[in-house]
């Protein structure tokens, strides 16, 4: 469903992607791990089609990203790091915009945007101002938007910042409920996160895959059982010696 | 077609969600009032025609369409709703098409409230309204062409400040190239049809025929192709900028 090739970004001297490749089937809830800086938001990035790689490319359906973004893009939702929504709309207005640039039938459009909303629980600010939702909500509108087309990839960039505990529970019912049939991508700095929803773990640190399992076996990595000494020993042993 | 017409609906939309709209036109109007009226001598000349109220236009335009213009792209980039608009279905020319259409069409809306000063001319005299419709017309196509130009450079920005000011000066260039100023820079070194190219991108040349009522088919092209060059490279700009 998705294959990335040998993918590489440089932003000029630095390679903040360095010859990243992998696939993902349906049915597969990805976990994307690494320290900040690591390429993550990046490889994203570069999924969706919103930058375009140095080198190596992403197909996305069948669809080259690089040849055809419209084909590929049509495919995806995606939740942008720290979700950016037009402040000025409502999350209705919002969810109407995204619904018909995506594509949904005006005969279902009400409809699906009344599943997403329920999904995400913003019934109650549906009618108020982007700008005036707290961060928890900004959040969620965020997740709804890159639903609300029902998409069969979707791309969440740290779904679950800023949402207090219950929330976070939420969220990852959702994704797991939604995992069924669709293949989802999610970076998150939250271990336990990567456990509770995700059948495969990617670590990519200084731009490259450190570790490709199941979250399960990185655990057992650990002679204690914890995941973030795992994810510590790995992520920083791949560091280049400092001077 | 579809998708630019749906990114048009929602641009204009956010116009009148803030105060950005209703702001724009009432100092539109104020401005177009007084130029007209104390400046231009509107009643001094008591001719029944609207020359005074056109010919601040180019002046009017070049501060305050860069105030519409620098937030086009600038903003999108500084608020990341750029990653929200850019990973939708749609190819980047049609997102500019989209964001351009519903600032000219915002525009439309600006001018058409000038419809007062209309009224006042029929009322006192005897106008020539098919002129006065050209001029319009003109007036409009020169806003257009100043918003391509505007957006174009907000499109290498993430500061609305910068964006603003350089369009400024992006369209002065543009009102000026009829100049001397502007001709004097290429005399001496540059040969006659170089001079000749640059005087024929003055804005001033071509909203002139227009104000007096003739709509020259020459004119008409100047601000389309004007227009469709910036939005090129207004999209050649985003693509570019993503493999940055």
């Amino acid at each position: 469903m998705i294959e990335i090739q040998d993918l590489q970004k440089s932003f000029g001297d630095f390679r903040a992607v360095d010859g990243v490749s992998f696939s993902v089937e349906p049915g597969e809830v990805l976990g994307f791990l690494g320290p900040n800086g690591a390429g993550k938001s990046t490889t994203m990035r570069m999924i969706t089609g919103f930058l375009t790689p140095t080198g190596g490319g992403v197909k996305v359906a069948g669809a080259d990203v690089g040849a055809d973004p419209i084909a590929a893009k049509r495919r995806i939702g995606y939740l942008p790091e720290g979700a950016p929504l037009y402040p000025d709309m409502t999350p209705r207005t919002l969810l109407e915009f995204i619904a018909e640039v995506r594509g949904v039938p005006a005969s279902e459009r009400r409809a699906r945007i009344e599943k997403v909303v329920a999904q995400v629980h913003i019934a109650g600010v549906l009618d108020q101002r982007i700008d005036t939702l707290s961060k928890g909500f900004k959040r969620r509108v965020g997740l709804a938007q890159a639903i609300v087309h029902d998409p069969e990839i979707l791309i969440l960039d740290e779904p679950t910042d800023g949402l207090d505990p219950n929330q976070k529970h939420e969220v990852r019912q959702l994704i797991e409920e939604m995992s069924q049939d669709k293949v989802i991508i999610l970076s998150t700095h939250i271990l336990e996160e990567v456990e509770a929803v995700c059948s495969r773990a990617i670590i990519i640190t200084h731009g490259k895959v450190v570790y490709d399992g199941t979250p399960q076996e990185l655990k057992e990595r650990s002679p204690s059982g914890r995941l973030d000494e795992v994810f510590r020993e790995i992520t920083t042993a791949a560091a280049p010696a400092l001077g | 077609m579809k998708s630019t017409t749906t990114i048009l609906k929602r641009e204009l939309r956010g116009y009148f969600t803030t105060p950005v709209a209703y702001v724009f036109i009432v100092i539109f109007l104020l401005l177009t009032g007084i130029l007209t009226f104390y400046m231009g001598g509107f009643f001094e000349r008591e001719q029944a025609d609207l020359a005074p109220f056109f010919f601040f236009h180019p002046w009017l335009y070049l501060i305050l369409v860069p105030a519409i213009s620098m937030r086009l792209w600038a903003e999108e980039r500084k608020t990341g709703t750029i990653e929200l608009l850019l990973t939708l279905p749609i190819s980047t020319g049609q997102a500019v098409m989209g964001k351009f259409l519903a600032a000219w069409a915002f525009t439309a809306i600006a001018l058409a409230a000038t419809f007062p000063v209309w009224i006042t001319v029929n009322v006192l005299g005897d106008p020539d309204n098919g002129v006065i419709l050209a001029a319009y017309i003109g007036s409009l196509l020169m806003a257009g062409g100043y918003l391509a130009i505007g957006s174009c450079i907000s499109a290498m920005t993430n500061n609305q400040v910068i964006a603003f000011v350089v369009s400024i000066v992006g369209c002065l260039l543009f009102i000026l190239a009829g100049l001397p100023a502007v001709l004097d820079f290429f005399t001496g070194w540059a040969p006659q049809a170089v001079i000749d190219t640059v005087s024929s991108f003055s804005f001033m040349t071509h909203f002139n025929s227009i104000s007096k009522g003739v709509i020259d088919l020459r004119d008409v092209i100047f601000y389309a192709s004007l227009i469709g060059c910036f939005l090129l490279a207004n999209t050649l700009i985003l693509d570019a900028k993503k493999g940055e």
